[in-house]
C-alpha cells in the first residue's frame, strides 16, 4: 500500500513538473504549427533567473515566503519579453514555411540561447534552495514529501484549470481554438492572427519559464538543463498528440506515473521506460493519444 | 615581341625557382637554429577539462585553477624545494585550454587538433571516463605525451597498456574499497545497503565495487535497493521515496556535480540522511560550495587524500596558500590531482633534461623518465608502479563532513586514512576480481 501511495505521489509531482513546461509546448504547436525547441531554453533562463533573484531577495534580508512570488515573477520576467522578441523579432518572418525549418529555426535559437547563458552567468551552477524547505515536510508512514513537492501538483492544477478556463470562457481563447482548428477559415473571420501569435508564444514562453523558475529551488541551476527538459517534455506532447491540451495532461501523468512505478519496482527499466510507452503509442495512434489525424494539405 | 614572352616566362621560372631554393636552403640553416631556441623557452601543454556544463563548476573550474596555481609556480620557480627550479626542462609553460564537453568522439578531434594543428608538446586532461578511454589509444598513435589526472576508470590500464599515457591518481576501484572499509570501521552494525548512483560506466563500477567489498566484509549484509537515475537527472523524488520507504543502513552514491549538489538539498530537506548514513564517495568537490547546506555526518571522500583530507606537509602547505592567492577559495580534489599531475609532469621533464645533461629533452627520454617515477606530491605520495609504470598507486581517506557554523567553514570529523596497499588490487590484477576473489594481499593497517 505504501509503495502505491509513493508510486502516486511521485508520479504526480513528476507529471505536474513535466506538464507546466508541456503545456507550453503544445500550446505554441497547436497555435501556430512551430515545435520551439527554444523552449528548454525558456525553461532554463526562468530558472538561472529565479536561482539568481531569490538569492539577491533573501540576502537582502526581506521575508523568505516571499520567495516564492519572486518565483513568479522570475517566470514573467523572462517569459514576455524573450517571448515577444522571439516571436516578433524571428519567427514571424518564417510563418508559412515548412514544420521543418520552424524546428531548424528554434533549434538555432536555442544553441543561441545555451552560450547566451554561460556568457550572463558563467559555468559555475547557482543554487538558490531555500523554498525547497520553507513549506516543511508531511510524513505518510515511513515516507516522508516535501510539501514544495506537493504543491507542484496545486501549481500544475492552477495554471491548467486557468488554461482551459482561458481557452474556453475568454473571447482570446476562443479566438485560439477558431486558429488552432483552422487558420485561414480564422483570418477569413477577422480574427487577428498575428496578435494571436504573439499572445500565444508570450504564454508559451511564460510556462516555459514558470517550469524552470519552481525547479530551481529543487536543483543545481546548471548550463545545458534546457536540453533534458525539451526531450521529455516532447515525449510527453507526443504522446497526448501535438497540440492537445487534455493530451498534455494525459501524457504528463502517464509519463510520471510509468516512471515513478519503474523506480520503484523496476529501477533498470527507469531510463527506457518513457520512451518505450512513447513508442508503443505512436505505434497503434501515431498522432498521439488525443491527437486528431489531419488529411495533409497539398 | 611574341618570341621573346616564353624566354621571359622561362627565365622568370627558373628564377623564382632557385630563388625559392636558396630561400628554403637559407631558412633551414638560420631559421631552424632559432626555432630549437624557441623550443627549448616555451613548452606548449594542452590542457583539457570540463569548462562548460554541468561539470565544469565542481570539477573543471577547479582542475584548471589547480593547473593554472602550478604554471604560474613553476614558470615563476616558486615551488618549495626540491621543485624551485624555472620552467619544465628550462622551458616556459604556455597552455591551450579545450572543453572536455561534447563527447568521446569529439574530444578524439579535440586530441588530434591539438597534436597536429596546434602542435603542443604535451597533453594534460581528462575528467571524464568515456572521454580518457577514448583519447589513450589516440595519444599512443600520435606519440603524444598524456598525462591523465582525473579520469577514474580501472579500465584504461587494466584493459589496455600505453606507452605515452599517464595517469597520476589511483582509479575508482581505491574509493569503493575505501568507502567499505570505513562503514565497516565507523558502523559495523551497518547490514543493509542502498546505492544511486550515476547510470553509466561510473557509477555502475563504482556501486558494483563498493557493495562487492561491503559483501565481503560483511556477509550476512543485504542490498535493498539499486538506484540508477540518468546523468544530469536534477530531481531525484521518486528515487529519495524508494530510499526512505526502504530505510537502508547505508546509501552509497557517486552522484557528482550539479547532480550532487540537486540530490543532497532533496535528501536533506526530506530527512533522509537522518535516516540513513550517506556517504558521497566524490562529495568533497562540492562541500565548499555547498557549506551549510550540506548536513553534518554525510561520509565523503576525495577520490583519495585530497582537499582537506590531504595530509598536513610543507608542500601541501604552499599549495593551498598559492592557490588561495590565486583564486580566493580553498583547492578542491580536482585542483590536487591537476596539479600533482603538473607537479609530475615537472619532475619527469627535469629527470629527463639532467639525464641527457641539459637543454629541452625528446618525449622519449621525458616517458622514460616518468614510468615508475616516485615523488612527493600535495600532502600524498606518488608512486607510478602500477601499468608498467604509468598508473599511480595510492591510498584515500574518508571523513564526516562538519560545517562549523561559528567560522563558516566546511571541514570534516572521524578522519580515516587508508593505504595504498590496503584499497588496491596486487599488481597486475583486475580490481573487480580481486575484490571478487576475497581482497587477498590487502594490507590494512
Amino acid at each position: 500500500m505504501l509503495t502505491l501511495i509513493a508510486i502516486l505521489l511521485d508520479g504526480l509531482i513528476f507529471a505536474s513538473w513535466i506538464f507546466i513546461v508541456a503545456v507550453g509546448l503544445t500550446l505554441i504547436f497547436g497555435v501556430m504549427r512551430i515545435l520551439n525547441i527554444a523552449h528548454g531554453s525558456l525553461y532554463a533562463f526562468g530558472a538561472y533567473v529565479a536561482a539568481w533573484l531569490v538569492g539577491q531577495y533573501l540576502s537582502a534580508g526581506y521575508a523568505p515566503m516571499g520567495s516564492f512570488a519572486v518565483l513568479l515573477l522570475s517566470a514573467i520576467i523572462v517569459g514576455v519579453p524573450m517571448g515577444f522578441i522571439m516571436e516578433r523579432g524571428l519567427l514571424r518572418f518564417m510563418y508559412g514555411r515548412d514544420e521543418v525549418i520552424m524546428v531548424l529555426v528554434t533549434y538555432a535559437v536555442f544553441l543561441i540561447l545555451e552560450d547566451a547563458i554561460m556568457l550572463i552567468w558563467g559555468t559555475d551552477a547557482y543554487f538558490a534552495f531555500e523554498p525547497y524547505s520553507l513549506l516543511g515536510n508531511t510524513e505518510i508512514e515511513a515516507l516522508v514529501f516535501s510539501n514544495y513537492d506537493l504543491a507542484m501538483i496545486a501549481l500544475a492544477l492552477v495554471v491548467g484549470a486557468l488554461l482551459w478556463w482561458g481557452l474556453n470562457h475568454t473571447r482570446v481563447g476562443k479566438y485560439l481554438q477558431v486558429v488552432i482548428h483552422d487558420r485561414e477559415l480564422a483570418q477569413a473571420l477577422g480574427i487577428n492572427v498575428t496578435r494571436v501569435f504573439t499572445i500565444t508564444f508570450m504564454v508559451g514562453a511564460v510556462l516555459g519559464a514558470l517550469g524552470g523558475a519552481f525547479t530551481a529551488p529543487q536543483i543545481s541551476v546548471t548550463p545545458g538543463m534546457g536540453v533534458e527538459v525539451i526531450v521529455l517534455a516532447f515525449a510527453v506532447v507526443v504522446i497526448g498528440g501535438m497540440g492537445s491540451f487534455p493530451g498534455a495532461v494525459v501524457g504528463a501523468v502517464l509519463v510520471g506515473i510509468i516512471r515513478a512505478a519503474a523506480v520503484h519496482l523496476l529501477p533498470q527499466l527507469e531510463l527506457f521506460i518513457i520512451y518505450a510507452v512513447m513508442a508503443l503509442v505512436l505505434v497503434f495512434r501515431p498522432q498521439g493519444l488525443f491527437g486528431q489525424a489531419e488529411a495533409r494539405k497539398i | 615581341m611574341s618570341a621573346v614572352k616564353p624566354m621571359r616566362k622561362i627565365f622568370s621560372a627558373r628564377f623564382l625557382s632557385v630563388g625559392l631554393g636558396v630561400f628554403i636552403a637559407v631558412s633551414l640553416l638560420t631559421g631552424a637554429a632559432p626555432q630549437k631556441a624557441q623550443a627549448a623557452e616555451t613548452l606548449k601543454i594542452g590542457v583539457v577539462l570540463f569548462l562548460s556544463g554541468a561539470a565544469a563548476g565542481p570539477f573543471g573550474i577547479p582542475a584548471r585553477n589547480g593547473v593554472e596555481t602550478l604554471i604560474a609556480a613553476i614558470n615563476g620557480g616558486k615551488i618549495p624545494a626540491p621543485y624551485n627550479t624555472k620552467g619544465m626542462a628550462g622551458a616556459q609553460i604556455e597552455a591551450v585550454y579545450i572543453d572536455e564537453s561534447g563527447g568521446a568522439t569529439k574530444q578524439v578531434t579535440e586530441f588530434r587538433n591539438l597534436v597536429q594543428r596546434q602542435k603542443v608538446d604535451v597533453v594534460v586532461g581528462y575528467i571524464s571516463s568515456g572521454n580518457c578511454i577514448a583519447v589513450a589509444p589516440v595519444a599512443d598513435e600520435l606519440k603524444m605525451l598524456t598525462v591523465i589526472p582525473i579520469c577514474g576508470t580501472p579500465r584504461l590500464f587494466e584493459d589496455a597498456s600505453y606507452k605515452y599515457v599517464f595517469r597520476t591518481i589511483s582509479d575508482s576501484i581505491t574509493d569503493s574499497v575505501g568507502a567499505a572499509h570505513y562503514i565497516k570501521e565507523k558502523f559495523p552494525n551497518a547490514r543493509t545497503i542502498a546505492g544511486i548512483n550515476p547510470n553509466y560506466a561510473w557509477g555502475q563500477d563504482s556501486w558494483r565495487d563498493f557493495h562487492l567489498a561491503f559483501k565481503l566484509m560483511n556477509p550476512d549484509s543485504e542490498i535493498v535497493t539499486e538506484q540508477f537515475p540518468k546523468l544530469f537527472a536534477g530531481t531525484f523524488t521518486s528515487e529519495i521515496s524508494v530510499l526512505l520507504r526502504k530505510k537502508p543502513d547505508v546509501i552509497h552514491s557517486s552522484l557528482w556535480g550539479a547532480d550532487l549538489e540537486s540530490f543532497v538539498n532533496q535528501a536533506a530537506a526530506r530527512g533522509l540522511n537522518k535516516r540513513s548514513k550517506i556517504i558521497l564517495t566524490i562529495g568533497e568537490a562540492n562541500m565548499f560550495r555547498l557549506g551549510a547546506k550540506m548536513p553534518d555526518g554525510i561520509i565523503i571522500s576525495a577520490r583519495g587524500p585530497y582537499g582537506v583530507l590531504a595530509r598536513q606537509t610543507p608542500l601541501n602547505d604552499w599549495f593551498r596558500a598559492a592557490y588561495q592567492d590565486l583564486f580566493t577559495a580553498p583547492p578542491v580534489y580536482p585542483s590536487y590531482m591537476t596539479a600533482q599531475a603538473m607537479l609530475g609532469l615537472k619532475i619527469a621533464y627535469d629527470k629527463a633534461s639532467q639525464a641527457r645533461g641539459g637543454g629541452m629533452p625528446s618525449t622519449e627520454e621525458v616517458v622514460k623518465a616518468f614510468e615508475y617515477l616516485k615523488y612527493e606530491a600535495f600532502g600524498i605520495t606518488i608512486d607510478m608502479a602500477y601499468g608498467n609504470g604509468h598508473q599511480a598507486f595510492t591510498g584515500t581517506a574518508y571523513g564526516q563532513f562538519k560545517f562549523d557554523k561559528s567560522t563558516g567553514t566546511a571541514t570534516f570529523t572521524d578522519i580515516m586514512w587508508f593505504d595504498p596497499e590496503c584499497v588496491n588490487a596486487p599488481k597486475g590484477m583486475k580490481g573487480a576480481a580481486w575484490i571478487k576473489g576475497g581482497m587477498k594481499g590487502a594490507k590494512c593497517g
